[in-house]
């Protein structure tokens, strides 16, 4: 009883900066203190937009699309990532080998293989699940990676004493004790998906929030665009938060 | 259960150490740190390479990896798996192996009772005490049944009170189990509590392999007779009960009167630290207080080290530095001490020695 009280209390301060700001808002663009309205919607016209948007069917196919390649490009990415990862992790050879290659790739930003990605995919719906696979792939692989690394070698001993395989060691003991640092990777790369994908609608694709975004700024409409990002923080948020909830679920038991 | 040989093992620090721990023998290897205790034990597991061979009950397991030797290791650090609660932890051995989910339960189940921790199954290591963690993972090395259960200072991170009652209850297991084990620790009182045997090691050599009163009384060079704090050993040329459970023995000129219920009393031994100094006659009774002459004094960190000649003895006396700078002693100069009668160890001698 208590600790509901508590909860709602925390619920209410965090909301209330929300509620000011907004507040602020509304009222700093409906007194036209900023000059030109049109440039500074207040609040309550970007919601009507938003439900304009929703209604009419514009802001669901785009962000359907963008989702879409969301969710490909992150899964694939992370899947790759997780897996070469356990291997480098796992076997000194193959981080030997593959080391310094991610060593010197890791650090180019995820964009900044789109002229490259252009010209070698070409403009269409590839290119953007690729972005976001090579934006997810090397930071997911380098958590991996230290998390597998970075399992205390005792228990390893202690799983060969009990008579598990190299195979059972690996899965049983390392991976679920890499787990943290994997889901710290999952967490960051899941905002940084939508991020990057924006970017590459913005830039290259003609569907999807990004290019909605675009469409925006060419019609000058500030209200759609303040709507685009709206939903943009939403889904950075929702997708962090979502592998938050994973990683606690699976790790609070013991952590 | 098998006996376990070292041949000839060299790695790191050891060199050419031959070894023998008998069949259902726990053997206490006691040495300091860096002696080379905890490789010998990787040896024996297979986690380490190594020159010379390991032999179970005569049959060389060098060939085999560490999974394949099956033998019960409880690490330092007991190292519970975190992510696994108490029974899971219990059976990872038992599920490595393969073995029918009836059968894990039923040997989990069993050893959850015999530990007397069946109320913490479901439990993740990180909500258990010391004394529980050390249970939980003396059941999972016992799980599969080892060939042998090597023990890593498993007592080393608890309180001496929990150490204590762990040290008579892991004894009692070992017995009831008749499980060849190896103890490795740094502690002569742990190792003389636990030990069938003890082996003496320091800088990769076995010093001494003896009962712990052998040990104890006769140390077989001066690293072990360090290494076990250097006691002032006394032979007894004869002795007679008193009564009442005291007996007066005759060392070298110094009749010693020791609380003690046998027949016949062949040593006595006191650490330098349980002898009492004084400059003058001390008042009292005078029961073991007797008077001897300087003959050397030491300074080692915060005490003084006296040698006395008394009678037939040379005796090493420990005070601390702050205790010798009141009193008048001198090299030659004439000295009065007392024998702490509780703490003289009393050694009766057996057939052969």
């Amino acid at each position: 009883m208590k600790m509901n009280k508590l909860k709602k209390v925390r619920l209410g301060w965090g909301v209330l900066p929300v509620v000011i700001f907004l507040a602020i808002w509304e009222v700093v663009a409906r007194l036209n203190l900023i000059p030109g309205q049109f440039f500074f919607p207040p609040f309550s016209m970007v919601m009507q937009e938003f439900y304009y948007l929703i209604a009419n069917g514009v802001l669901g196919d785009n962000f359907l699309s963008s989702l879409v390649r969301v969710l490909i490009g992150f899964c694939a990415g992370s899947i790759a990532g997780i897996a070469v990862g356990i291997v480098m992790g796992w076997r000194d050879i193959a981080h030997k080998a593959l080391h310094p290659i991610i060593s010197l790739l890791y650090p180019i930003p995820a964009l900044g293989w789109l002229p490259l990605l252009m010209l070698w995919i070409g403009i269409n719906e590839m290119l953007p699940i690729a972005i976001i696979f090579i934006c997810s792939f090397f930071p997911v692989l380098y958590n991996t990676v230290t998390g597998i690394r970075s399992v205390d070698k005792d228990y390893i001993q202690v799983a060969r004493t009990l008579g598990a395989s190299d195979t059972k060691i690996l899965t049983t003991v390392v991976v679920p004790l890499a787990l943290p640092n994997i889901f710290t990777g999952l967490r960051l790369e899941a905002g940084m998906a939508w991020r990057v994908i924006i970017a590459a609608e913005m830039v290259a694709i003609p569907t999807g929030i990004g290019a909605l975004l675009m469409k925006a700024e060419s019609l000058i409409r500030i209200d759609i665009i303040i709507v685009c990002l709206i939903v943009l923080s939403i889904m950075c948020l929702s997708f962090e938060k979502l592998f938050q909830y994973i990683e606690t679920k699976l790790t609070t038991k013991w952590r | 259960m098998p006996s376990i040989t070292l041949r000839n093992i060299s790695r790191y620090v050891c060199q050419d150490v031959n070894l023998e721990i008998f069949d259902k023998e726990l053997l206490v290897l006691l040495g300091p740190n860096g002696a080379g205790k905890t490789t010998l034990l990787n040896i024996i597991a297979g986690l380490t390479d190594y020159k010379g061979s390991v032999l179970f009950d005569g049959q060389p397991v060098d060939e085999l990896s560490t999974s394949k030797r099956g033998t019960g290791y409880l690490f330092q650090d007991l190292v519970l798996f975190p992510h696994l609660d108490v029974a899971a932890n219990i059976a990872y051995g038992l599920r490595a192996e393969k073995q029918a989910q009836s059968k894990v339960e039923a040997r989990v189940e069993e050893l959850l009772q015999a530990m007397k921790i069946k109320h913490l199954s479901s439990r993740y290591p990180k909500h258990l005490s010391g004394g529980e963690k050390q249970r939980v993972a003396l059941a999972r090395a016992l799980a599969s049944s080892p060939k042998g259960l090597l023990l890593d200072e498993p007592l080393s991170s608890l309180d001496v009170q929990t150490s204590k009652y762990l040290r008579l209850e892991l004894r009692q297991l070992q017995r009831e189990l008749g499980i060849t084990t190896i103890y490795v620790t740094h502690d002569l009182t742990e190792a003389e509590e636990m030990a069938d045997r003890i082996a003496v090691i320091q800088g990769g050599h076995i010093e001494q392999v003896a009962t712990p009163e052998e040990v104890f009384f006769y140390p077989e060079n001066e690293i072990v007779r360090d290494f076990i704090g250097t006691p002032n050993i006394l032979d007894c040329a004869s002795c007679h009960s008193l009564g009442q459970g005291i007996m007066e023995v005759s060392c070298g000129g110094l009749l010693v009167i020791i609380p003690h219920d046998g027949n016949s009393i062949q040593r006595v031994a006191l650490f330098p630290r349980d002898i009492y100094i004084s400059d003058a006659r001390p008042p009292g009774p005078g029961v073991n207080l007797f008077r001897g002459t300087i003959t050397s004094i030491k300074f080692v960190d915060g005490t003084v080290r006296l040698g006395i000649r008394a009678g037939e003895n040379n005796l090493l006396a420990e005070l601390p530095r702050h205790i010798f700078g009141g009193m008048e002693l001198e090299i030659g100069g004439e000295v009065f001490f007392i024998l702490r009668m509780g703490r003289i160890k009393v050694y009766e001698g057996k057939e052969g020695r």
